[in-house]
């Protein structure tokens, strides 16, 4: 009896519905991008303030931008290499800014509020899209990288300490934008649900917790997402000797 | 039935991938060119600019402070080498005074034994003058007294 009413309550949840938007031929998934303009329009904003008056002095929003800047050059310092970290910093970095902002926007404002036709606003990186196109950018840029850097030696990668590689570092392309996609969307996904379902079982304060809980998660895939993606692009400019 | 709901519908479902996903990837190279230009450029110019600065005074410091240290070293020595000259003055003035002092001695000594040389030979001189008269004086008296004792008889 109860588990039934459970599963109605999650039908309720609306998951895996989507507001479609039909340009021509092609259809989008309206409400990743409603989301992702309202959150990466205020973190434009919000950039744009910080750095309207940039002085040596650094004051208010300029100190947490640079900060902010100071983390992300840290992460791809280490991650990349001394030599080309400055060539991925901003795409490090876009990749940091854009997750994080996604998962903290999907969970800290209450798009539940906001009644759609069809489907429900929320992270933009709960979108199974979303996750896939930044994994696919990741593959795109550490071999770009790797060949940019290396020529057509980066395939010596592949065959690095013994040629029985060959098969698994093949496989690994594979599994790493698959890995990297499912992370993220399954962990934001997953907190998106957990707190739906609280919320409608126990409206009150046992949901916060967890609300927190999924801020954590948020923050941390954030710095997983770009911490990977730089190692990516580290592994495939280092040089092996 | 969740199952059907959740990834089976032909329309939505949880893995419904379409253009969303091209667009999406798009949208994020545009964001990391925007980004490129209004946060990661400028801050970075920023905070770069600082860190020379920052880094520059410090060499720039330690410079000075090296410099200042060489020219202490410098003073120290120079005050050693006068020390070491006025002493060596100090010494040599000792051993003139010494020297002169000595030189007057002698000399007030060879004065003093010049004179009573002198002095003794004129004694000398005055005493064999003295007994030659004496001499003379006793010749003469007993010249005297043979005369008159040959007078007498």
């Amino acid at each position: 009896m109860f588990f039934n009413s459970l599963l109605t309550n999650f039908a309720a949840l609306e998951v895996g519905q989507h507001l479609y938007w039909q340009i021509g031929n092609i259809r989008l998934h309206g409400q990743v991008f409603l989301t992702s303009w309202i959150l990466l329009g205020a973190l434009l904003v919000f950039i744009s303030l910080g750095t309207k008056k940039m002085e040596n002095d650094p004051k208010g929003l300029q100190n947490l931008l640079e900060f902010l800047w100071d983390y992300i050059r840290d992460l791809a310092r280490t991650q990349i290499g001394e030599k080309v970290y400055r060539d991925w910093m901003p795409f490090i970095g876009t990749l940091f800014l854009f997750v994080f902002v996604s998962n903290w926007g999907g969970a800290l404002i209450p798009w539940r509020l906001i009644k759609l036709p069809s489907g429900e606003l929320g992270a933009p990186t709960a979108d199974i899209n979303t996750t896939i196109a930044l994994a696919l950018l990741v593959s795109l840029s550490y071999f770009y990288a790797g060949l940019s850097n290396k020529g057509w030696r980066y395939f010596e990668y592949y065959v690095h300490p013994t040629p029985i590689m060959l098969p698994f570092k093949i496989l690994e392309d594979f599994t790493k934008p698959l890995s990297l996609s499912f992370r993220l969307f399954g962990n934001i996904l997953a907190d998106e649900l957990v707190v739906g379902v609280l919320v409608f079982l126990v409206p009150l304060i046992l949901p916060i917790p967890v609300m927190f809980l999924g801020l954590f998660t948020s923050a941390i895939q954030a710095l997983i997402f770009a911490t990977l993606a730089a190692y990516y692009i580290g592994e495939a400019v280092e040089e092996h000797h | 039935m969740l199952a059907f709901n959740f990834f089976g519908t032909t329309e939505g479902g949880l893995f419904d991938i379409n253009a969303t996903l091209p667009l999406m990837a798009i949208q994020v190279v545009a964001l990391t060119y925007i980004l490129n230009s209004l946060f990661f450029k400028p801050v970075g110019n920023v905070v770069e600019k600082r860190e020379k600065f920052v880094s520059n005074n410090i060499i720039e410091a330690k410079n000075k402070l090296s410099e200042v240290k060489k020219l202490e070293a410098d003073l120290l020595n120079q005050l050693q080498s006068a020390r070491s000259e006025a002493q060596r003055i100090v010494s040599e003035a000792e051993n003139e005074s010494d020297k002169l002092y000595k030189e007057a001695l002698e000399l007030a000594n060879n004065e003093a034994n010049a004179s009573k040389e002198k002095v003794r030979l004129e004694i000398e001189s005055q005493t064999s003058a003295a007994r030659d008269q004496l001499s003379k004086q006793a010749d003469d008296l007993s010249e005297l007294i043979v005369n008159r004792l040959i007078l007498k008889k």
